[in-house]
């Protein structure tokens, strides 16, 4: 399954409840949900912990438009709006983290 | 690939409507239909054809429109969510229709993959 | 049985403070004159939205919370609560309006992994 998740999770329990409940699978996060494919920031511990278990991918677009691209943590995948698509059609279903 | 998507949100508060937009645009770029957007909560604002924004911005309900135009998109917006809204026949933009919300569930049932934008 | 989906409809906002709960159980009933496979997950501020007594008179909003029991109604009967959102905000299953399955957070994951259609609100 594909996890989307668009919330900071500096402020917002979205994706530490997605890293909670989810076994394994892929997520990706867009709009601001990208600050958590940052390094420096107190969430990345819980980041490079969940890689062990998903594939994480950060949709680019995004994080340009907040200034962050030169911050991506190693390991963890950029994408364009067609990899957003090609990862809804690779996975079985989606689940936005709203 | 045959999409559903849903739109939760209204234009130019969230960033949600210009994802779901994008992420229409890649997929049709792609190759794949995009059968309904369905559009829910706040997100049926999306229709209004009394959105006018600055002319330096992009113009997010003539996207809309211009989907169905070219590209045959079902653009629909939940008849009880818009009323509550104030969204009706007399102010909606080209390319939308009012109808139900099975037409949401139909979506589910019809497409390959929904996808849900929102807050 | 080709046309019948497992819907899931995944609820994790308190009710009040904003609508989305209440337009979700509108989907949701919908969903049920479809003859889908329906399940309802309450998970993080969501399972606030089955937290017993809600009075709204005060605050002049519609109390819905009594919907919630008209579901089974609707033969809408998988409800589900995840156990670690229950605890963390000190609820037990005895503070709950209706009948639910409570699930731990790995049984939770492994049902959203078997639905096909997966709605958020």
């Amino acid at each position: 399954m594909l996890h989307i998740i668009n919330k900071s999770p500096l402020t917002n329990s979205a994706l530490d409840s997605c890293l909670r409940v989810a076994q394994s699978g892929e997520i990706l996060l867009i709009e601001d949900a990208v600050y958590a494919a940052t390094s420096g920031n107190a969430f990345e511990g819980k980041i490079r912990e969940a890689m062990g278990r998903f594939r994480i991918y950060v949709l680019q677009p995004d994080l340009d438009a907040r200034g962050l691209a030169d911050r991506i943590i190693e390991g963890v995948l950029p994408v364009d709006y067609g990899g957003f698509v090609e990862l809804t059609t690779t996975n079985k279903t989606c689940q936005s983290w709203l | 690939m045959k999409f559903g998507i849903v739109v939760n949100e209204g234009p130019y508060q969230h960033q949600a409507s210009d994802s779901a937009y994008m992420f229409c645009k890649a997929a049709i770029g792609k190759g794949h239909e995009v059968w309904r957007v369905f559009f829910y909560h706040d997100g049926v604002n999306n229709a209004s054809r009394l959105t006018e924004p600055p002319q330096d911005d992009r113009n997010i309900v003539n996207r809309w429109s211009k989907l169905n135009e070219e590209h045959g998109v079902d653009l629909v917006v939940c008849v009880a969510a818009a009323l509550r809204r104030g969204i009706k026949e007399e102010n909606l933009a080209q390319g939308f229709r009012i109808s139900g919300l099975g037409q949401l569930v139909e979506a589910g049932i019809k497409t390959d993959r929904l996808v849900v934008f929102g807050d | 049985m080709s046309n019948i989906k497992k819907f899931m409809f995944v609820n994790r906002k308190a009710p009040h403070g904003t609508i989305y709960a209440l337009e979700a159980l509108e989907v949701v009933l919908i969903t049920a004159a479809f003859d889908q496979d329906v399940s309802l997950v309450f998970l993080d501020d969501g399972v606030y939205q089955l937290k017993k007594g809600q009075q709204t008179k005060g605050i002049e909003t519609k109390n819905f919370s009594s919907a919630y029991r008209a579901l089974e109604g609707y033969d809408i009967e998988k409800l589900y609560v995840e156990k670690e959102s229950l605890e963390a905000r000190g609820l037990g299953e005895e503070d709950l309006l209706v009948d639910v399955t409570v699930l731990g957070r790995a049984e939770m994951g492994e049902l959203m992994d078997q639905q096909d259609v997966v709605l958020s609100f």
